[in-house]
């Protein structure tokens, strides 16, 4: 009987400790999550097609939520910087369509061409967090909000002229939304892409973050990456095992802002069209509770925390819409779309109390 | 008649288990107004978790609560939070300060219960909007000041006081609780000078005459004897006496905290004269801004090869000549190892000369408190020396080891005794003393050829002590190392080191061998006292 009693009591144990490491909230959304895709089918949505969207929002995401990874483990927190990464990634983009380069090369041009402005960018963003450490969130906050404010002004000053980006009647100044096509709408998501009947899997996207993200794993592994994590741990110990603690807040910084370039250039080529302006303004967000969702605190964050917070929190952003629409017939797309993913920003930042040391 | 009264607090039959490790096992104590109960044991013998589980915090609370039964006058309780036992008269120093270092002593000790004055704007809207009494909360805070008997500035505020006052800053504020029965004191005096602790003692008396109960837990066990009237002692989670304090004595209580005889006390018996050895580090008019522990003008001659002490008060600047050295505080001065010139201010350049240090500062330095093990023992070795990495496409990955970082911890956890549930167990779940001997596995695994010890038995119990300063030992006469122990404790020195020198008023006020006399090193010790 005693046996029989501590083999619950273990069972009862491996639940606790299964919801213990996973989340309570995580496995709430999971298990909504899963409830829409069940409803999908019932209210009359396509499932396959509701997976597809899922999967390709993902896709396109993904990498700029592994742009957060970097400064978390370095102790700087939760990237709200992330637009002036996205600006890199625009001037990039918007560079390499003004060179005149053509199809999917525009996409490895513009990665090539964002680099050196993330890598300038990033440096002085670094050497900013470096100046007031314990706000940097605040500071983050502030310095993705001017960035984008000042490059509205310069969209419409730099001296662009391809007629596929400019203003039509005056001839000079970044139009808001900017058309891939010809250039690298698709390039990576219609690389050995799957499809089979309603389900399309974008094979190409997928492996490309499978790529940076294996990178990112490797480098957490090596001995500046070990680095960087004790960094974030403790830094007066870093400090006192002879790490340059400003060196390891300032590469993390870099890096950051160099997958946040990259990110935007991932989604523009699924999304079809380079949104300029006001645009990068809203990516920093969803990118911040994806991972938040996923696990992570603002100071661990794993690979695991981004795949799994970004396919939770694409997926509800994408069926709930969905799902709801077909179940009170009326478009409410919009608004379901803006409460939904607010309200998981409000819940990502309750999230960010259980984060303390 | 008083027989038949319940006793002021009962525990019975408690249990407690932390992630499968079992903490505390049938634990039963009485106590009745007035009495001084002093609580000894080993750390992580369980002590500290007894006492958070009367007061009811929430660490017990989130890791699956405890069994057994808590009675306070008879009446069987079940505190789910702090303030629930603060209602029922139960008041805790924590071993870690609670205060706000912006506040002042009397705020601090009146915090959220601060009398209050009427106003408009309060008669209008609510109380909330009363203001605060400044007189009354200072007559309070003097009143309680009083009772204590150890005279601390009220107004001074906490961050620039001493550590003791602190403490007593803590106390005061348990103190001007009105209903106030019992009083958990954990580990009130590791941070207290010789004066300010005996004052702590007579305070407890004081209380004690006043029908308040005080739980006692301390690792100085003559303070135990002298002030308690009864003596609890626990060993890796059980009580294994409970005896009244005039029956017995320190080397008794020992005994049973360590369930082997230590021998306490004596003198360093193979102390040896290293005169001729060759001077491996030279410090001349070092200088140091450490808060609280400042360096004036230190000149200092360390032979290769022995074990030098460095004593004396605290606040006369013995910590602050490693945290100077190795680059951790602003410093100045000249520093010469082995010859060459160290550039101070610089913790990397002292690394890579061979010279580790192991803090005073375990949980705020000293450790990577939300990493595996693993990573505290190799991590220095590791960002220093290249250790324990995998080296690829000619150098330029450098990949973690992960299977020699394990065996380096293990080989450490077995040597050390490191009590833990596996080498990738989170070093914030360690205890104090299984917490240190991680930070020595740290500065052992560099192999260095020059060692700093601060504070290595600050808080941690006898057995772990033993071991610590065994192992230092151990180091220098197989390794060759020459080490420096910084210890405010002058017994511990003079049983582990060759010379010791005493620090005083920020200067060396002079060496003595390990064999000279205690009077001896006090003179010293409050020769320049400033």
């Amino acid at each position: 009987m005693n046996e029989q009693a501590k083999k619950t009591q273990s069972f009862g144990e491996t639940l606790h400790g299964f919801v213990q490491s996973f989340g309570l909230p995580r496995l709430i959304i999971a298990g909504f999550l899963l409830l829409l895709f069940v409803m999908a089918p019932v209210v009359g949505a396509d499932f396959f097609t509701q997976l597809t969207n899922t999967v390709n929002r993902f896709s396109w995401n993904a990498v700029m939520v592994l742009a957060m990874v970097p400064m978390i483990h370095s102790g700087c927190g939760l990237n709200f910087g992330l637009p002036l990464g996205i600006i890199s990634g625009l001037l990039g983009a918007t560079i390499a369509i003004e060179l005149g380069i053509t199809g999917g090369l525009t996409f490895f041009a513009a990665i090539l061409i964002a680099t050196p402005f993330a890598l300038v960018f990033g440096t002085f963003y670094g050497w900013l967090l470096n100046k007031i450490k314990g706000g940097e969130m605040m500071i983050a906050t502030y310095v993705g909000f001017s960035s984008v404010s000042f490059m509205c002004m310069m969209w419409l000053l730099l001296p662009y002229h391809s007629p596929n980006m400019v203003w039509g009647l005056a001839g000079k100044g970044l139009r808001t939304t900017i058309s891939l096509e010809g250039y690298y709408d698709k390039v990576l998501a219609n690389f050995l892409q799957i499809n089979i009947g309603n389900l399309s899997i974008p094979v190409g996207t997928l492996l490309f973050f499978a790529i940076l993200a294996f990178l990112m794993w490797a480098f957490l592994h090596t001995k500046t990456g070990t680095a960087m994590t004790a960094v974030g741990s403790n830094p007066e110990f870093a400090k006192a095992a002879g790490v340059n603690v400003d060196k390891m807040r300032l590469l993390s910084v870099i890096m950051s802002t160099w997958l946040a370039a990259v990110g935007i250039l991932v989604y523009e080529q699924g999304f079809g069209f380079v949104q300029l302006y006001m645009a990068p303004f809203n990516m920093a967000l969803p990118a911040v509770s994806a991972i938040l969702i996923g696990g992570a605190t603002v100071n661990k964050a794993s690979i695991p925390n981004v795949i799994i917070g970004t396919f939770l929190f694409q997926g509800i952003v994408t069926m709930t819409p969905t799902v709801m629409n077909s179940m009170i017939h009326m478009d409410m797309s919009e608004v379901i779309r803006v409460i939904a993913s607010n309200g998981m920003i409000l819940y990502a930042l309750t999230r960010k109390t259980e984060a303390t040391k | 008649m008083e027989k038949a009264k319940a006793p002021l607090l009962e525990m019975r039959n408690i249990k407690k288990d932390f992630f499968g490790n079992q903490v505390l096992n049938d634990i039963n104590l009485t106590l009745q107004e007035g009495d001084v109960l002093g609580l000894c044991g080993e750390n992580g013998a369980g002590k500290s978790t007894l006492m958070k589980i009367l007061f009811g915090m929430d660490v017990i609370r989130e890791t699956g609560g405890y069994s057994g039964d808590i009675l306070l006058n008879g009446e069987k309780v079940n505190f789910s939070t702090p303030f629930e036992a603060l209602e029922a008269g139960i008041g805790m120093v924590h071993q870690e300060f609670s205060l706000i270092p912006g506040f002042t002593a009397t705020e601090n000790i009146v915090l959220n219960r601060e009398p209050m004055k009427k106003n408009v704007l309060s008669e209008i809207f609510s109380d909330r909007m009363n203001t605060l009494d400044r007189k009354e909360m200072s007559g309070i805070a003097e009143n309680s000041i009083e009772r204590m008997g150890f005279k601390i500035d009220q107004n001074m505020t906490i961050s620039n006081m001493p550590v003791g006052h602190k403490q007593f800053t803590e106390i005061a504020r348990e103190l001007s609780k009105k209903q106030l029965r019992l009083l958990i004191l954990d580990e009130p005096t590791a941070v207290l000078t010789e004066k300010e602790a005996e004052a702590l003692l007579d305070s407890i008396r004081a209380m004690s005459a006043k029908g308040i109960a005080v739980v006692f837990i301390t690792h100085r066990l003559h303070e135990i004897l002298s002030v308690c009237n009864k003596v609890v002692v626990m060993r890796d989670g059980l009580v294994v006496s409970d005896v009244p304090a005039k029956d017995t004595t320190v080397e008794e209580i020992t005994r049973w905290m360590v369930g082997r005889s230590v021998n306490a006390g004596s003198v360093n018996t193979d102390a040896r004269d290293k005169k001729d050895a060759k001077t491996i580090m030279s410090i001349r008019k070092l200088w140091v801004d450490m808060p609280g522990e400042i360096v004036r003008n230190v000149n200092l001659d360390i032979k290769e090869g022995e074990i030098l002490g460095i004593g004396g008060l605290a606040g006369q600047g013995k910590l602050g000549i490693p945290n100077g050295i190795m680059g951790l505080c602003d410093a100045g001065g000249t520093v010469e190892f082995d010859g060459e010139k160290i550039p101070l201010n610089s913790p990397r350049s002292c690394l890579d000369k061979n010279i580790a240090f192991v803090s005073e500062d375990r949980r705020g330095v000293g450790l990577l408190l939300g990493e595996s093990l693993e990573w505290n023992v190799a991590f220095p070795a590791m960002q220093v020396q290249n250790k324990f990495l995998k080296s690829y496409l000619g150098g330029l990955i450098k990949w973690r080891d992960e299977k020699a970082i394990h065996e380096i911890t293990q080989k450490y956890i077995d040597e050390f005794q490191i009590k833990c549930t596996s080498s990738r167990q989170d070093a914030k779940e360690l205890s104090g003393g299984n917490q240190q001997k991680v930070c020595l596995a740290k500065a052992f695994a560099l192999e260095p050829k020059f060692l700093f010890v601060s504070e290595p038995t600050r808080g941690i119990d006898v057995g772990a002590k033993s071991l610590v300063l065994e192992a230092l030992k151990k180091f220098n006469r197989e390794s060759g190392v020459t080490v420096v122990i910084i210890s405010s404790e002058l017994e511990e020195l003079r049983q582990t080191c060759d010379r010791i020198a005493i620090v005083s008023g920020g200067k060396i006020a002079g060496i003595l061998p390990a064999t000279a006399s205690s009077e001896d090193f006090g003179m010293l010790m409050i020769s320049q006292v400033k």
